[in-house]
């Protein structure tokens, strides 16, 4: 979830930057000291400033890790991206308390993202949540398969790349709405977590409705 | 001159509030007066060229044309209900469209504008929704849907419950609802315009900070987990922090605060949902206005019936709550609430996936 104004009545605490680097062309992991507890799926807001408005990022790191991690892109002409692009270690960030209720838990269930939209479920696979889970992960170049080598290891065949624009053995070869479009006997009665842009999140609802999915299965985090 | 074939577009003119008027003409060297003409031709006046611009010289309007765009557009299609209501095509840019509403009846003419192109906030029932985004509208895009209509002498109300989420967007929207309001822009009561969210708590505090407009909050359901189900918004900004946000803000003695309510026929008219509503609702001066379910393809809510939908308002009006029922208008030009979608225009050329 990210780009838009947090709670502004939320005070805001600074935070120095442990790292921040380019795991992917204009794609970052940003890291500072956990000290507040979350929920693996949680958001929090991060601001260069005290007093900016805070956008929203899902964190992309385990509920007990020493550290605190967050995916981010670079949104050309972005008010925040551009400038957390810079940030060294040392620097200061400002972030709000994490909140919300996307959350995982410890049943089978897919994981469907597209792009930084997996962070979530990196969270919730770091807080031990991988176990039972199919990861199906949508990107338009190979590279943007984040984490894929500990993802690969963990999961195996339960971790499904798709890939819109660049081929590669061992990685599906179009969209994952395409993917969701040719799987065949998904289960009706287990969770499906989507996280992604509108497009990707929209679509993907929609094909897995009328594979027979009751909405009520569906669990949808849109970045915005 | 050699055609690069780069086309530079220019900034526009429709849109500017009057300050804004006031620096462009000051950056290009004009007289501060200009600004006040400026406002004038844009907001008051039909015109469709700075050559009409007639009071102000002819050497200032092709200095302004040097720099600026007026920001007027053209619709490209319009269809007509049985009803009366119109719905307005736009070209934004290239393969990007919005669409307007015209709803007349007997006590006002209302406009239902747009505010992005597409939206992100995938709820569950609605068409745009399912097109996802493909663009944010500016000050000057929005207006354009007033300024550009053969109607435009005639309207009464403006709702900004078209394609997109206002607060996702809300420096243009409060530019938008400055100059409609303003005296020196359209001069609308601030009690006819309408501003409609699902509730993006920050935005919405400084709307409510800013702009004394009426608000309307998409609330469909009173419960949590319901509510998630159908609009993935609630998972950061529960419909209790936005209806304690609006407690909170004092919305003042005239803004009217209205909670839409889509019904879905035996999902969320029960007493259960009555008596929440109520709960929630306890020190919100507001009314609640339910909508009738019109479905999309695919979409897989239940719409209600007449005889529900009477009891389910008439058991909100004994809980002391002031309960309407919206009329469905426009339904067989699909211009009625849900259903505006230009996505058999969309070309996603951006997905990231």
């Amino acid at each position: 979830m990210n780009t838009i104004e947090s709670k502004p009545l939320i005070k805001l605490k600074a935070v120095t930057i442990l790292s921040n680097t380019e795991i992917s062309p204009n794609v970052f992991v940003l890291s500072f000291r956990r000290d507040l507890a979350f929920r693996a799926g949680q958001v929090l807001g991060l601001a260069m400033q005290a007093n900016d408005d805070a956008r929203l990022y899902s964190i992309a790191s385990g509920e007990n890790d020493e550290n605190t991690d967050i995916l981010y892109n670079i949104k050309p002409g972005g008010k925040l991206t551009p400038n957390l692009a810079i940030l060294e270690p040392g620097d200061v960030l400002w972030i709000s308390p994490p909140f919300g209720t996307y959350e995982g838990s410890s049943e089978p269930a897919y994981w469907i993202a597209a792009g930084t939209g997996i962070a979530p479920f990196i969270s919730m696979y770091r807080s031990g949540m991988g176990d039972n889970k199919i990861l199906i992960h949508g990107g338009r170049t190979l590279d943007s398969f984040y984490f894929s080598d500990s993802l690969l290891n963990d999961f195996g065949a339960r971790y499904v790349r798709c890939c819109s624009q660049q081929q590669e053995e061992g990685v599906y070869a179009g969209r994952v709405t395409q993917y969701l479009e040719e799987a065949e006997e998904l289960p009706l009665d287990q969770k499906y977590y989507l996280c992604g842009s509108a497009e990707m999140v929209v679509e993907s609802r929609e094909i897995l409705i009328s594979k027979g999915i009751p909405f009520n299965n569906i669990v949808a985090e849109i970045y915005f | 001159m050699i055609n690069t074939g780069i086309t530079v577009e220019k900034n526009t003119l429709l849109g500017k509030t009057l300050p804004e008027l006031k620096l462009i003409v000051e950056e290009l060297g004009l007289p501060g007066f200009v600004a006040t003409q400026l406002a004038y031709w844009l907001y008051k006046t039909n015109i469709q060229s700075f050559d009409e611009m007639t009071n102000i010289s002819k050497k200032l309007r092709q200095q302004l044309a040097d720099h600026y765009d007026l920001g007027i557009v053209q619709f490209v299609k319009v269809q007509q209900s049985a009803d009366g209501t119109k719905k307005y095509l736009f070209p934004v840019s290239s393969h990007k469209f919005i669409e307007t509403a015209f709803i007349p009846d007997a006590r006002r003419n209302t406009l239902c504008v747009s505010s992005q192109v597409g939206c992100k906030m995938g709820c569950l029932f609605c068409a745009t929704g399912k097109q996802g985004f493909q663009a944010q509208l500016s000050s000057g895009q929005i207006l354009n849907q007033l300024r550009s209509i053969p109607e435009r002498e005639m309207i009464s109300n403006i709702v900004f419950m078209g394609m997109g989420e206002p607060f996702d967007n809300v420096e243009a929207v409060l530019n938008a609802t400055e100059i409609l309001t303003a005296d020196y822009g359209f001069g609308l009561s601030v009690r006819k315009v309408t501003v409609s969210t699902i509730g993006i708590i920050p935005a919405m505090e400084l709307f409510l900070r800013q702009s004394k407009c009426n608000l309307a909050v998409s609330m469909h359901s009173p419960f949590d987990d319901e509510r998630r189900r159908i609009m993935p918004i609630q998972h950061v900004y529960p419909i209790k922090d936005v209806i304690e946000a609006i407690n909170k803000s004092d919305p003042g003695k005239y803004r009217r605060i209205s909670i839409e309510y889509i019904v879905f026929g035996g999902m969320n008219d029960t007493p259960k949902h009555v008596k929440e509503l109520a709960r929630l609702l306890n020190k919100t001066r507001c009314r609640i206005n339910l909508i009738r379910f019109h479905p999309v393809p695919n979409a897989p809510l239940p719409p209600t019936d007449e005889v529900r939908m009477a009891e389910f308002q008439r058991a909100l009006n004994e809980k002391g709550i002031v309960t309407t029922i919206r009329a469905s208008r426009g339904l067989d030009i699909d211009a009625a609430c849900g259903l505006l979608s230009t996505k058999a225009l969309v070309q996603n050329e951006n997905s990231d996936f």
